[in-house]
This record gives C-alpha cells, sequence and structure tokens, in this order.
C-alpha cells in the first residue's frame, strides 16, 4: 500500500509513528501547513511557547525527565536563529532533540527573501546533525534518520530545515522501519579486554572511587540500576558531576556528593588522594579537573564513554571503554562475579576511614541567624518539606544552581535538569515547563535567581495558559551573585553591572500572568510559604529573598587542584593566581 | 611504578600505545576520510576544524563512487599526537563520516600533488625553464612566445623544489590541488 500524502501531513504522520506526544513550538509563515496539519488531529499536542528558545528549553526538559527525545517546531529566520542557544546547551549536555524549523520555498533560498536564514549553516556548530529536505520524497526518511541520529550514540539535537513548497508538494510516505539508518550504528558493547583490565585494577585498588556523570542518566534507568549494584556490591565511594546526580541515590550509603568547582570537600579529596579513578559516562570537564597538571596525580584512570572522542581529549586514559554504560556496565558487574567478586575490602575499608575524616569537615554547614534568609537555608527547608513528593528540579544557572545541587538530594535519576556544560542562563523555567508537560501530577520546581529567571520570563503566559502548576522558587539577592561572587575574589570588589537594579515586584508580575506569588524575607515564615507554595494548585512565582551577599562555598579557585578548596569566606583573600584569573 | 600492575599510560588498549602520550611534539599526518557526498559534508569537515582549532595544511575533495555517492576528502594535518587522536575521533563522530584512515600510522602511503606554473621568460631563461622542466618531467601544456605553464605531479616536496628554481626563471602563477594520498600494498 502505497500512502501518498502531503510533507505536511507527513511530518506529523512521522511524529506520531515515533511516538511523540508533545511537540513544544511557534508558529509562522513557513511552518504554516505543518500547524493546519497538527489543527486536524488530536494525538500530538502542541505548546505555545512564547519564545524559540523557550521551546528548545522546553523540549530538553521533557526529554530529560522522560529519556525520550524532545520535539521542537519553529519557523523559518527569527524562529530558528532564536532556537540556537537552546540547541547548543543541548549539544553540550547531550540532550535528544528533534528541532523541525520551517524554511523558506525551495525556489527562494539564496535570494535574502523574507525571515530566510541559512539554518543549515548557522546550525551545522550547534547540531549533531542537521538536514536541509529539499524534496518531499525524502521527507519522512529524514524524519526518522532524525530521530535514530538524535538517539543512539552519545545523544544531541538534530535540526531537520523543511522548505514550505516541500510542505506542500506529496510524495510517499516511508514508515520508521524503511528508513535509512544503517549507516549510523555507534559501538555499544565495550571492548572484553578493556573491561577486564577494569575488572582486575578493582580487585586490586586500595583507593578506588567511581566518577560518574551524565551518560549514566543518558543510558537509561537500567544503567542507574547496575552502578547501584556494582557500588552495593564493591563498597567503592561514588561522586557525581552536576549532570549524573540521581543515577546513585543521595541517600545511598557510599555517596560522597558531587564533585567539582563548587563540590563536597570529600568528594574532591578523594578525587585527588584516589588511587583508581572509573569514570563512568563523564568528560573530564574544566569544572571537574580543576588545574590539570596536579588532577588527581597518584591513579590509574578509567573511562567509560560511549563517545571515542570523550576518551584522552584532556585527560590521559589508562584503561579505555568505548561503549553504552548499561552494556558495559553489565559486563563488569559479569566479569567481576565470575572472577569471584574481590575487592580489597580491608583497604576500602581504611580509605573510608579517611574520607569519614574529610566528611568531618562539614564544608556545607553555615549558619542561619538574624533577620535575613540564607540562600542555603531556604534550600534546606525546600528538601526538608518536598522530600517525600515525586519531585522534579530544575535550576537556572549560576550561585542558586550550586546550592541546589549541593543542598537538595536526588534519589533517582531523571529528576534533575539544568543546564551543565553551556551554562543558559534562562533554562530553568522553560524546562520546568517541559517536565511538568511530561509529568503533569509531579511536583516540578525550578529553583532560580532572579536574573536567570528574567531571561525566559514570558514563559509565565506558557505556564498559565496550559495551567502547569511549575513553582518557580526564585533566590532573589537583587545581584548576578556568581558574577558579584566572582569580583569579589578576582577584580577587587569592583561590582561592575553586577547589581540587578529595578526589579520587578515578582507577586505583582505573578498576579498580572493570572498566576499566584509569593513573596518571603522572613526566615520565621520560610516554612509556611514554601507550604502555601506547594499547596496552591497552579503556577507559582516564590520570591525568596536572601542574604545578598552570600558566596558559594567549598570553590575550587580557578587554576588551582581539588586538594586546595576554599572552605569559606576566611580563606578567600588572594586565593585566585594570575594564571587562574585568565580562566572562566 | 602504581602499586597497580597496570603501568600507567601503558594499556596496550591505549589510543597512543606507540609514541609518547600527550606530547609537545609536533607531527604532520595524511588523513584519508571517506564521506557520504551530501550537501554541506564538506563545510561539516572544514567547520570542525576552525572550530575546535585545528591546523589545515592541505585539503582535497572529490567523489570517488559515484553510485554509491561516496567522496573522498584528503586531509594533511599538523598537531601533537594528542591533537591527531581527537581530530581523528572528532571527524568519526561526524554522521556523514564512514571512515578515517591515518594514512601516516597505517604504514607506507603514496602522497601526490598536480600542480600548474606559469613562467614568463625569453632567451637563456626559457631554455633553462624548458631544461629544468624536463628533469623534472613536467610537461608544457600550454606555450606561447613569452611563456610556458607547466604541468608536475609529484611528491609536495618535489613540487615546491621545482617552484623554488622557477622563481627566478619567470614564475608569476602557480595552481596546486593538494595532496592526494593512499596506502601502499593491499
Amino acid at each position: 500500500m502505497t500512502r501518498q500524502m502531503t510533507g505536511a501531513k507527513m511530518v506529523v504522520q512521522a511524529l506520531k509513528d515515533q511516538g511523540v506526544d508533545v511537540v513544544f513550538g511557534y508558529p509562522g509563515g513557513a511552518v504554516l501547513p505543518i500547524y493546519d496539519e497538527i489543527f486536524q488531529q488530536n494525538d500530538i499536542r502542541h505548546v505555545l511557547v512564547r519564545h524559540e528558545q523557550g521551546a528548545v528549553h522546553a523540549a530538553e526538559g521533557y526529554a530529560r525527565a522522560t529519556g525520550r527525545p524532545g520535539v521542537v517546531l519553529v519557523t523559518s529566520g527569527p524562529g530558528a536563529t532564536n532556537a540556537v542557544t537552546g540547541l547548543t546547551d543541548a549539544l553540550m549536555d547531550s540532550i535528544p532533540l528533534v528541532v523541525l524549523t520551517g524554511q523558506v520555498p525551495t525556489f527562494m533560498i539564496g535570494n535574502d527573501a523574507f525571515q530566510e536564514a541559512d539554518t543549515v549553516g548557522i546550525t551545522r556548530p550547534c547540531t549533531k546533525h542537521n538536514w536541509l529536505v529539499s524534496d518531499t520524497k525524502n521527507l519522512s526518511d529524514t524524519i526518522h534518520q532524525g530521530f535514530h541520529v538524535a538517539t543512539s550514540g552519545r545523544p544531541g539535537p538534530v535540526l531537520i530545515d523543511i522548505p514550505k513548497d516541500v510542505q506542500f508538494a506529496s510524495a510517499e510516505y516511508v514508515g520508521p522501519e524503511k528508513a535509512r539508518t544503517h549507516h549510523y550504528q555507534p559501538q555499544i558493547k565495550g571492548d572484553i579486554e578493556g573491561i577486564t583490565d577494569l575488572v582486575a585494577a578493582i580487585e586490586k585498588a586500595k583507593r578506588p572511587i567511581f566518577y560518574t556523570g551524565g551518560g549514566v542518566i543518558n543510558s537509561g534507568p537500567e544503567a542507574s540500576r547496575l552502578l547501584r549494584d556494582l557500588v552495593a556490591a564493591t563498597g567503592i565511594p561514588v561522586t557525581s558531576t552536576l549532570m549524573g546526580l540521581g543515577a546513585y541515590p543521595a541517600s545511598g550509603k557510599s555517596w560522597l556528593g558531587m564533585l567539582g568547582m563548587h563540590g563536597l570537600y570529600e568528594a574532591n579529596m578523594a578525587m585527588h588522594g584516589c588511587d583508581l579513578m572509573i569514570n563512568i559516562g563523564a568528560r573530564f570537564d574544566d569544572r571537574i579537573t580543576g588545574r590539570l597538571d596536579a588532577f588527581s596525580p597518584d591513579s590509574i584512570k578509567a573511562h567509560i564513554d560511549i563517545d571515542p572522542s570523550s576518551i584522552n581529549k584532556v585527560i590521559k586514559t589508562d584503561i579505555p571503554i568505548v561503549g553504552d554504560i548499561a552494556d558495559v556496565l553489565g559486563d563488569v558487574l559479569e566479569v567481576w562475579k565470575a572472577r569471584g567478586g574481590k575487592v580489597n575490602r580491608e583497604a576500602i575499608s581504611k580509605w573510608w576511614g579517611r574520607i569519614e575524616e574529610w566528611r568531618k569537615v562539614d564544608c556545607l554547614k553555615f549558619k542561619q541567624a538574624g533577620p535575613t534568609i540564607k540562600p542555603q537555608y531556604a534550600l534546606e527547608r525546600l528538601e526538608a518539606l518536598t522530600k517525600g513528593h515525586d519531585r522534579y528540579i530544575c535550576t537556572e544557572v549560576g550561585q542558586h544552581q550550586m546550592w541546589a545541587a549541593q543542598y537538595l538530594g536526588f534519589e533517582d535519576p531523571n529528576r534533575w535538569m539544568t543546564s551543565g556544560g553551556l551554562g543558559t542562563m534562562g533554562y530553568g523555567f522553560p524546562a520546568s515547563i517541559g517536565v511538568q508537560m511530561a509529568h503533569p501530577e509531579a511536583l516540578v520546581i525550578n529553583v532560580a535567581g532572579e536574573a536567570s529567571w528574567l531571561m525566559n520570563m514570558q514563559e509565565m503566559g506558557t505556564a498559565v495558559q496550559y495551567r502547569l502548576p511549575v513553582k518557580q522558587f526564585i533566590l532573589n539577592n537583587e545581584r548576578l551573585g556568581m558574577v558579584r561572587q566572582w569580583q569579589e575574589l578576582l577584580h577587587g570588589e569592583r561590582y561592575s553591572s553586577s547589581w540587578s537594579e529595578a526589579l520587578p515586584d515578582f507577586v505583582k508580575l505573578a498576579e498580572a500572568f493570572g498566576a499566584k506569588g509569593i513573596l518571603c524575607k522572613d526566615p520565621a515564615d520560610l516554612d509556611d510559604a514554601i507550604m502555601e507554595m506547594l499547596d496552591y494548585d497552579g503556577p507559582v512565582i516564590f520570591d525568596c529573598l536572601v542574604e545578598k551577599h552570600e558566596n558559594c562555598f567549598p570553590m575550587i579557585p580557578s587554576g588551582e587542584p581539588h586538594n586546595k578548596m576554599l572552605l569559606g569566606e576566611a580563606s578567600t583573600k588572594n586565593a585566585i593566581k594570575e594564571g587562574g584569573a585568565v580562566l572562566v | 611504578m602504581s602499586p597497580l600492575k597496570i603501568k600507567k599510560g601503558s594499556s596496550k588498549h591505549s589510543a597512543y600505545n606507540l609514541r609518547p602520550q600527550f606530547s609537545d611534539v609536533q607531527e604532520t599526518h595524511t588523513l584519508a576520510v571517506i564521506v557520504d557526498n551530501e550537501p554541506g559534508v564538506l563545510a561539516r569537515v572544514i567547520g570542525l576544524f576552525s572550530g575546535r582549532g585545528y591546523n589545515i595544511d592541505s585539503l582535497t575533495v572529490a567523489e570517488v563512487d559515484h553510485t554509491g555517492h561516496t567522496s573522498r576528502i584528503t586531509i594533511v594535518t599538523t598537531g601533537t599526537p594528542q591533537v591527531i587522536e581527537q581530530i581523528k575521533a572528532q571527524l568519526g563522530r561526524i554522521v556523514p563520516v564512514h571512515e578515517v584512515h591515518d594514512l601516516t600510522v597505517e604504514g607506507a602511503s603514496v602522497e601526490r600533488e598536480l600542480a600548474l606554473l606559469k613562467v614568463e621568460g625569453e632567451g637563456e631563461k626559457r631554455v633553462e625553464a624548458l631544461r629544468l622542466a624536463d628533469i623534472f618531467r613536467a610537461n608544457a601544456v600550454d606555450s606561447t612566445l613569452g611563456s610556458f605553464v607547466f604541468e608536475i605531479t609529484g611528491a609536495p616536496e618535489k613540487i615546491d623544489a621545482f617552484a623554488d628554481l622557477m622563481r627566478p626563471l619567470g614564475l608569476v602563477e602557480m595552481a596546486r590541488t593538494g595532496v592526494a594520498a593512499m596506502s601502499r600494498g593491499t
């Protein structure tokens, strides 16, 4: 049976065949035929955002909370260029997205037509792959390929640019089973020799550590389960990057907390002092390693990653294993058990003793005193009052993001959406919308700073229109807090443009959009205010006025290694040297 | 020596088992990259080099299989061993890239380049240019009373040497194709 249909109908049919239930988008001249098809069906819901950047971040939030690719539909020209930040964000954090853009008709391409942009040219470096479809007969095949590429291997965003005449013309529809996907088949199975080397190293190691990353989450729930099994069986301590939080539960016995620039003291000291580092789906990012020549100097380094280019990119790897995390961890467990399930228990128990000493430093301690709410206290109370909930947390970027990673506990994967690699302010609010679309009954909180939040505040319209009860928990210090912190440490306390002047009244702002606003400035009122936020069935802006000059600690100053952490205000004088000052 | 049996950096599975790791020595490698001949594929390869700050010494590209629509891109690049490995891994990530061969480490290879050189002159210089062209097995593919266009094929060094000799004899213009390369034997 041949199925002739228009390109626009093909788009919708292909999305249905890929199991898509939600599309985030914004219409415009070059995608009107597709919007017309969306109007005439009920299987796929379309969420009208208020800015295309919001559509992409919402799709990222959806993808991270479900493990399925997020889908975006925007128009040509400005629609496509507005999507660029989100695409770059998704590429850096390996989030599967399929972004469909309209394009001017093929016969007008290159003529500087109205709302024309070289979309595939502009997005080539910020997508995993992209296509300009110039003939309707290739359209459905290309969309299926797009889903395949976005979700196979190391996930990432793909973009498919569809000229308007291609949407109008008719051709035969090709289903997903017949699409050409054979040429892109990344390696899933880890090399058994590497796995055996790793198991041998685990058996002998005296001070081993698991350093896990977003790859564990991306690999799927099975990877997290196997990681937990492996940690439980070996008793090896585990730390994680910002991206990997939740793969191992925060309440787990072997959990050290997050590592890196604002990671926990015990996690970073253990990374520095270990003799076997097992990197599982992380990429030795510069927020993690600190100074490279002093990074974990005495350890053998094993690295499991699905992307061969991550291996030996920054840190020399002794035991490289290319493969999917779940597959490789399964094999590691199997080989380890087959060889007798040995570890050096005595040495590892001594290693834990040292870790407990570092833990006693209690690097996250703070004192809530006086009439002002400490941001750490706000998060501690948020954690306590939401712990039992079916909870998803998003963040914006900055101090609040680091505090959220430090003070909130994540028990499961796909519960934590934050912009890690690109550090995109304005990510969290639209992401929370995407998460709530995926999980309508869940509690979705976006921990935000007031400055980041304002970057995509237009999405209040979306939240209200679709009755998405997202909670915007804004730690308002009236500062660009992280910028201010760096200016204090690095630029002689000259606070150049890091003061948010003329902030809106967030309660009135919420009300103007038809949502609820809550203002809280007294520590004594905090619990009641948070409960009021949780009890309200609808979107809430929670304006939490916090201490204005609080700095985020612990901190590895730029240009320093893991064992040179700053633990508090007292240690900050001249902490960053000339060499570190050029780093970001 | 680490207390563990595996010597750091010496794993037989390591990507650089044969060369000093993370060394600062600059090496020149010739890569043969087999790609789908689809729009934008060359832009992806070039964008990768510019975006990540790698060098391109020479680059040639043409479709080599007209039915299968595959092209062969030959890239000569310079970098430390770590950078060369990264370049290969990054090229391998590009979706329409099928194979990446490092001809420099995969055994002996043949490298050839074609160049056209226009030499203007009269009298003794003209005669000398012709004589040298003969020694280099360059062909005169165009001649007027005041000029020759020579075609020469060979390794890039040979073309460099020929151009150096032609310069005092009136070399006014040169066009080079860049290197095409292939491994020797089967």
